[in-house]
């Protein structure tokens, strides 16, 4: 086990490595961050304590209080609900003997839920010491609990139980690439950056993260703003419902790595982040791996493919739970080592980005889709697609479905085609691009998946027809109040109202002051939001009052109700002694 | 509103202060008088409203007698006016909230010295009291909200004849405050 | 040479170059709502109280830089009702006793509150354990009115130079922590003698024995409300 001390070495006390340092000083200490560790953490850096505390406080896998060796979290996501994750919650509660939320008193283990793991398509899934598992029911979970048990480090656990499916069920130019490494790079080494930047154009590639942002005008604003430029992937794939990310990393990370080098080479950056998920930490081992490969074969490092001034190389930077991070200044912010809190913006990453350098974010997919269009030609790309959504998607489809995981489509399929590919023809309703995205009622289904009429970020929940919406919106709605930052008070009080208002309407209490409220709030969120999380939240319910009015009748109760349940509040506040 | 207006008032888990800034009215009472009857309040001591206009509340909701009495009210009057502090948001009885009754009540009737024989009122006839004193507009529908510890009597004024008058009721510079 | 102007509300105002919207509102003396905004600290945007319309999207005044033609809108009633709302949503959050407060009649969310004629906290109240640190000799922390405006932080570390104060947690856990291995004020390097100790536009850093001393007329919101010290004028 390191020290603090050789830890702080490890990460040459630079002050903009602290997450990534206290996630390996947590791992070091015991699985939390004692008062102690945290003083020595801020004294090693030169930073006050109070902001490594409030750093450690900000990320949901950081933890200040003891939790338990085996740290087991249950995801929350509403396709693993639905496919039993409270069930599979309640088996570990009373099989391990400790409460959600709880150590157990041997601090043996500690058990909680989490935001969506990103293994929709292995339902339920669950992470043990930020290991990712997938399908725990039945005797797979039989083995985890044994495991726990017995005392088992998680990376000693079996293969098979630590396994996890490709989960890959349509291949498109992406998919099916077979480029050599280096392949793409050296097309583009061929063109000048005229050509170059003729292509991107050509190839009227936008972003995959969900703003559909055109790519060349990204890059080529970075490559004139003053500063070395930065390169960063977000594969901080938080959208709950969104896998296709750890597909293209699992699989064909190369092909994503040659992009961020492209990038690169157009932008002149010499610096390069992953921003890997905390979720996917089962993941790092193979990129670490992929980029030491790249080094050897001089594809990364100084002078690659013995371009001079070809310098570039990228770190590998792991999250710790906050779906925030996936939005762009957050992001910037956390590879800082700073609390996930968007930036204001203007001026936006482009000119003032990592450390004040112009930098680009892009979306995993975005680059292997950068390598694709270089190794394949334009042509080959926008033959695929329509007039302003080229090529092709990556699609994460999960819930009521026959056959979930990845499709590659080409953009303008319709939501009908992919549910036919998917086998979920029976759907009463789909949410398109996760929380933040749009539900989607049956008459639409013949909307087609493109930036001109329904833009997809990956995800796609399909929900058969016994499903609650209501529990849906809910679902969503205490999601987003989980991940708000807290920066602004709209997002950090309001989507707070939004979940109790919702599930005050589950249990049959909510009235029209309820739907009142809750229209008020969308409106309030979307208007004075400090960022995207806010001004998206209240689509975890907008659409469902919109679209499935009587769905929303049915909830309604005549009269206003309180919000909680009066008798229990009562007996809640009776004394031991008093009223016998 | 036209013709006499019937008007409640009454008072939960406040302190009567709200009803003593009402009468703070002074000659102004008179005038009032004119337009208003008395139903159920401390004022005229009836016991139980009937149907009335408006009903003015104080005091927030502690206890289960509280919340009997805040529903029958409820029932009872068009528009409901929650006034005062206690009412609008707990006030002062509220700062039990953040302890646990039971610890409460230990620390208060058992281990703090002063009152003799150390037990816990356990009287069958005491109301049941609530884990958290909550604002009456988290237990009924509220219309109208007058602040104030207590409101002053220039903002009952304000309140009353403009609906009195048919007008939307609102408070003039300074008659709108928390303290 | 004449100064570039924006309109707000209908009425032009002139402005520098690199002056953010309420900065050139104030200094023509025109008054746009605000809460976590201060004029001797760089904007911090996360009350939103300040948000207004500039040609026609809404965008917090303390945060956006003014720009010539701009069209700016700030009393609108759907704006109106928005900060309505943003006060409220602080008053559930915490534990807000003006009553028995010291910094009542002095306190800029409650003079906001009364000001925009927010009645009630109209969202059902969280009533947040959050206990108070009274171990400093001379100054008292009451984290229950805390609104997170960071004005304390942004002080003791680039005022004070002492990095006091800094937040933990996230979204509704979000908090107010000292920096002090044990968690105390006390153990800290504050001193009652700190610009941190002063900005508290609440009632959260509170000096020990000067409470309640000034009469209920003459308290520094009754005499000067923000309104009134925007508009320069005196109290009617």
């Amino acid at each position: 086990m390191r020290t603090v001390s050789e830890l702080l070495d490890a990460h040459q006390r630079d002050p903009t490595r602290l997450l990534q340092l206290l996630r390996d000083v947590q791992a070091a200490s015991g699985q939390w961050l004692p008062p102690r560790v945290l003083t020595e953490v801020a004294n090693g850096l030169g930073l006050p304590r109070a902001h490594v505390e409030g750093v450690a406080g900000f990320y949901a896998f950081l933890h200040l209080e003891p939790v338990g060796r085996f740290r087991v979290l249950v995801s929350d996501n509403i396709t693993d609900v639905f496919a039993g994750s409270h069930d599979t919650l309640r088996a570990f509660s009373e099989r391990l003997h400790v409460e959600p939320g709880h150590v157990r008193t041997d601090g043996v283990v500690s058990l909680d839920r989490t935001s969506c793991t990103g293994l929709c398509d292995q339902p339920p899934a669950i992470l043990v010491n930020g290991r990712a598992i997938s399908r725990v029911v039945g005797e797979r979970l039989d083995a985890v609990v044994a495991c726990i048990e017995a005392g088992t480090p998680v990376d000693r656990w079996p293969e098979a139980l630590l396994h996890v499916d490709e989960g890959i069920r349509q291949r498109g130019p992406v998919l099916s690439s077979r480029l050599a490494p280096g392949a793409a790079l050296r097309r583009v080494l061929e063109q000048g950056h005229d050509a170059r930047t003729k292509t991107l154009e050509a190839a009227r590639l936008r972003g995959r993260g969900g703003a559909g942002f055109p790519v060349v005008t990204k890059w080529e604003t970075c490559r004139t703003a003053p500063g070395d430029s930065v390169v960063v992937c977000n594969a901080d794939e938080g959208e709950p419902g969104t896998f296709k990310d750890r597909v293209l990393l699992a699989t064909c990370a190369d092909l994503v790595v040659e992009g961020m080098t492209v990038a690169a080479h157009c932008t002149q950056a010499t610096t390069g982040f992953i921003y890997l998920r905390g979720e996917y930490t089962f993941l790092e081992g193979h990129l670490r791996g992929v980029l030491e490969r790249r080094r050897r074969e001089g594809l990364l490092g100084q002078g690659i493919l013995g371009e001079r001034g070809f310098d570039f190389d990228i770190d590998l930077h792991l999250g710790a739970g906050a779906y925030v991070c996936g939005e762009e200044t957050a992001l910037i912010e956390s590879l800082e080592g700073k609390r996930g809190v968007p930036r204001h913006r203007p001026p936006f990453p482009v000119t003032n980005g990592y450390l004040g350098r112009p930098t680009i974010v892009n979306n995993v997919e975005t680059y292997a889709d950068v390598a694709v269009v270089f190794a394949n030609g334009v042509e080959a790309w926008s033959a695929l697609g329509t007039e302003k959504s080229t090529g092709s998607k990556l699609l994460s489809v999960a819930g009521d479905v026959e056959r979930p995981g990845v499709y590659e489509v080409p953009w303008g399929v319709t939501l009908r085609d992919v549910l036919a590919l998917a086998g979920g023809v029976d759907a009463r309703a789909v949410q398109v691009s996760g929380p933040s995205g749009e539900l989607v009622a049956p008459f639409e289904f013949d909307r087609r998946l493109c930036f001109e009429d329904l833009a997809c970020a990956g995800a796609i929940a399909v929900f058969g027809p016994r499903r609650d919406l209501l529990e849906v919106a809910l679902n969503f709605a205490r999601f987003f109040a989980h991940e708000s930052c807290g920066f602004c008070t709209p997002c950090r009080v309001g989507t707070h109202v939004a979940a109790r208002s919702l599930s005050k309407l589950q249990q049959g209490r909510g009235s029209s002051v309820e739907l009142t409220e809750l229209e008020t709030l969308a409106h309030l969120l979307r208007d004075t939001s400090h960022c995207g999380l806010g001004v998206m939240a209240p689509n975890a319910y907008r659409h469902w009052l919109r679209k499935f009015p009587e769905d929303v009748r049915r909830r309604l109760s005549a009269s206003f109700e309180p919000s909680f349940d009066v008798e229990a509040a009562l007996m809640n506040g009776r004394h031991e002694g008093a009223r016998r | 509103m036209t013709g006499k207006v019937k008007l409640a008032t009454t008072s939960l888990a406040g302190c009567f202060g709200c009803h003593m800034s009402f009468l703070d009215l002074d000659e102004r009472i008179l005038p009032l008088l004119e337009r208003v009857t008395f139903d159920r309040s401390p004022l005229t001591d009836v016991k139980h409203a009937s149907a009335c206009d408006v009903g003015l509340i104080e005091g927030g909701v502690c206890n289960e007698d509280n919340l009997h009495v805040l529903k029958e009210f409820r029932d009872q009057c068009r528009l409901l006016v929650s006034v005062g502090a206690c009412a609008i948001n707990g006030g002062l009885p509220a700062q039990r909230n953040q302890f646990d009754v039971s610890e409460l009540l230990h620390t208060v009737y058992m281990a703090e010295p002063g009152l003799g024989r150390r037990a816990l009122p356990d009287d069958v006839e005491l109301p049941r009291l609530f884990d958290k004193v909550r604002p009456v507009h988290e237990f009924v529908r509220v219309d109208y909200f007058l602040p104030g510890c207590p409101p002053p009597a220039d903002a009952f004024w304000a309140f009353l004849t403009a609906l009195l008058d048919g007008r939307e009721p609102t408070l003039p510079r300074g008659a709108l405050r928390y303290d | 040479m004449s100064r570039p102007r924006f309109t707000l509300d209908g009425v032009p105002v002139e402005f520098d170059e690199g002056q953010t919207l309420i900065e050139a509102a104030r200094a023509a003396h025109t008054y746009i709502p605000f809460l976590c905004a201060h004029p001797d600290f760089p904007a911090h945007g996360s009350c939103r109280v300040c948000t207004v319309l500039v040609n026609g999207r809404p965008m917090a005044a303390c945060t956006t830089r003014a720009a010539a033609g701009l069209t700016v809108e700030s009393q609108t009633p759907s704006l109106h009702a928005d900060r309505q709302a943003l006060v409220q949503m602080l008053l559930v959050e915490g534990n807000h006793f003006c009553p028995g407060c010291e910094k009542s009649g002095g306190c800029t969310l409650q003079t906001l509150g009364t000001d925009l004629g927010v009645t009630s906290a109209g969202f059902a109240h969280e009533s947040p354990q959050r206990p108070v640190d009274a171990s400093h000799p001379d100054l008292l922390l009451d984290f229950n009115r805390c609104i997170l405006c960071e004005l304390c932080v942004r002080a003791s570390a680039d005022v004070d130079h002492k990095h006091v104060f800094a937040l933990s947690g996230r979204g509704l856990h979000k908090h107010l922590i000292v920096n002090a291995e044990s968690g105390r004020l006390a153990d800290t390097g504050m001193s009652v003698d700190d610009v941190a100790a002063r900005v508290c536009p609440v009632g959260v850093i509170l000096k020990k024995r000067v409470g309640f001393s000034t009469p209920i007329g003459q308290r520094p919101h009754d005499v000067a409300p923000p309104r009134t010290q925007v508009e320069g004028k005196e109290e009617p």
